[in-house]
């Protein structure tokens, strides 16, 4: 598999792992980005899934796939039995992000999430100017049909890992196809469209 | 439902066709894990497809408590039904016949042509009766491996089974890691609950206090413990069963289409149990549902090995869990204890939970999402042989 079957989150992700990791990922998909990180990084990985089309593709793929709900918890793992819990797109769409965070760095030692940011201009002026919930590429629904019941911008995520003793250590922004630009690297609040973010729990707090 | 169907149906085009059960002799001991020894014991079984040169695309499939080698195909042309897993082994289906060589033995212990109660006891002359030891699902596997032996198959490509089969795909992987690639673990349960052994022990009580039992000596005495039999049966069916489904097929309806104040069979579901209690007792013998029930109650690695998760630690399979909603006998919790120990076990294990109205038995039917499940893994499994 080459990198050009893989999201741009997904590459920049994909940079962040470091080789023979046992990763799980949250909401696999179809096994794309797991399949890319056993080939390139020889790690050993796990998807979590909803989907039953997407588990046979995993299933297709060989990469070994559980059927369960992120927001059921991940109470069938053990504490600190990964090296990186990735979640990309689905922080927005869980009830409790704060304790799906938290469940991430318990099972593991750094976590990966990507979410769209509500930060974005195009969003801003959306709710600014026309006073309606913002629709973008990013976030194409209507609010009453969204599937992303909890929302957040690039400084509202920074805001809650700093409430929940949750270090930063990495943060990118891409478009909506993914891509990068100068702008986003210089204000990613603002021209980011997906923010994408490495995290640990911070030293002392166990 | 109808009792029974008169017309035979014509042997569809993706059936392994007409088939005969073999049969295979073996002259040593088995020590059991109970300290009996059998002095040699007969295993029949099936095959389906070919074994290729490298002898690396065979499949062992591993039968339930009432199940047997019959696993698909006919026997005669007047066969009103196929075995027990016909819609899911034959040519083109999710075991691919085309693809795999298919071995199903019949278990020790039961009572379709493995060595067990009904047969003859070589030092007596005559049939074992109660007196056949209890045998275990070690032991089922123990007798297996050296079926494999002989058949010249020193690993599986993958081995299969539901509920106490299921328990054998297991026990494969603690016994013989190094003898299966793939394990496919349906339906299934690290042990029985309390509640499990409890629906075991009035089965079993049926069966012992029918006046004909007569201490597992019916044979003696020239009578079989039919109600006894019959009435276990009707219990188990029911826990194989989904609430749901039951009063989908049944509902209330009445047979007679009114009720009649008394104790002959007025609702439909009485007379769906009794239909399959009596045929039940027509082709399973009292001794070896005993026997059988107990074999799941002693079932329990994590007892053996200190924990589940240790007795799957040097287990090099792949392993596919699978469950379904309905289930209430081997709950999709019961499968995810089994999926939890895989994990601390550091093992390759993919999970699915189908939806099913079916109860237990949806790992006989042909769900669809299953069937897709089990296809999609068998054929990525024959791609990397």
């Amino acid at each position: 598999m080459s990198e050009m079957q893989l999201r741009t989150d997904q590459v920049l992700i994909a940079e962040w792992i470091q080789p023979n990791a046992r990763v799980l990922d949250l909401g696999c998909g179809d096994g794309t980005l797991l399949t890319y990180l056993h080939e390139q990084r020889q790690i050993t990985g796990y998807g979590l899934e909803i989907d039953p089309d997407n588990i046979t593709a995993c299933i297709d793929r060989g990469v070994p796939v559980m059927q369960s709900d992120v927001d059921a918890g991940l109470s069938d793992f053990d504490d600190d039995s990964f090296d990186y819990v990735i979640m990309t797109q689905t922080l927005q769409a869980v009830h409790y992000p704060h304790e799906v965070l938290n469940e991430m760095l318990r099972v593991g030692r750094e976590g990966i999430v990507t979410f769209p940011n509500m930060g974005h201009w195009r969003a801003r002026m959306q709710v600014a100017l026309r006073g309606r919930m913002p629709m973008t590429m990013a976030l194409p629904y209507k609010w009453y049909n969204s599937p992303n019941i909890h929302l957040c911008s690039v400084r509202d995520f920074e805001a809650l890992c700093e409430e929940e003793g949750i270090e930063v250590l990495e943060c990118t922004t891409v478009d909506h196809a993914h891509r990068t630009s100068l702008g986003m690297r210089l204000l990613p609040s603002l021209l980011g469209e997906i923010a994408i973010y490495r995290f640990r729990r911070e030293a002392g707090l166990g | 439902m109808k009792e029974a169907l008169s017309a035979k149906p014509a042997q569809p085009a993706n059936s392994v066709g007409l088939v005969s059960p073999k049969t295979q002799h073996f002259n040593e001991a088995l020590t059991l894990e109970s300290g009996s020894t059998l002095n040699g014991f007969d295993l029949v079984y099936e095959t389906y497809g070919q074994l290729n040169a490298d002898k690396s695309n065979a499949i062992l499939i591993c039968h339930a408590l009432s199940g047997d080698h019959h696993v698909a195909g006919y026997h005669s042309d007047s066969d009103r039904k196929p075995g027990w897993w016909d819609s899911c082994v034959g040519p083109g289906k999710p075991i691919d016949t085309d693809k795999y060589f298919v071995i199903a033995p019949n278990n020790l212990g039961g009572c379709s042509g493995s060595t067990g109660p009904t047969t003859m006891n070589p030092d007596t002359g005559q049939p074992y009766g109660p007196e056949f030891p209890i045998v275990t699902v070690g032991d089922w596997v123990k007798s297996q491996a050296m079926l494999a032996d002989v058949l010249g198959i020193e690993r599986w490509a993958a081995v299969i089974g539901g509920s106490l089969g299921g328990m054998q795909v297991m026990q494969w992987s603690f016994d013989y890691p190094d003898r299966i690639r793939n394990a496919f673990v349906i339906a299934a349960a690290p042990k029985l609950s309390t509640q499990n052994i409890a629906f075991n022990e009035v089965a079993r009580q049926a069966i012992m206090n029918d006046q004909d039992f007569h201490g597992g000596h019916y044979n003696e005495h020239n009578v079989v413990p039919n109600r006894g039999l019959m009435l276990a049966r009707m219990l188990g069916h029911i826990t194989y069963l989904s609430d749901d489904v039951l009063d989908e097929k049944f509902g209330r309806e009445l047979r007679d289409g009114r009720i009649k104040f008394g104790y002959d069979v007025e609702f439909q579901v009485e007379s769906y149990l009794r239909y399959q209690g009596r045929s039940f007792v027509d082709r399973f013998d009292a001794n070896s549902y005993l026997l059988l029930t107990k074999c799941l109650d002693y079932f329990d690695p994590a007892s053996r090995f200190g924990s589940l998760a240790s007795a799957f630690r040097g287990a090099t399979a792949k392993f596919y869990v699978i469950s379904f909603s309905s289930d209430w006998r081997f709950s999709p919790a019961r499968s995810r204890e089994i999926l939890r120990a895989l994990l601390d076990a550091d093992q390759d294990v993919t999970y699915a939970e189908i939806e099913s109205k079916q109860g237990h038995d949806s790992f006989l039917m042909p769900i669809p999402r299953y069937h897709e499940v089990l296809r999609t893994a068998l054929n990525r499994i024959h791609r990397k042989l």
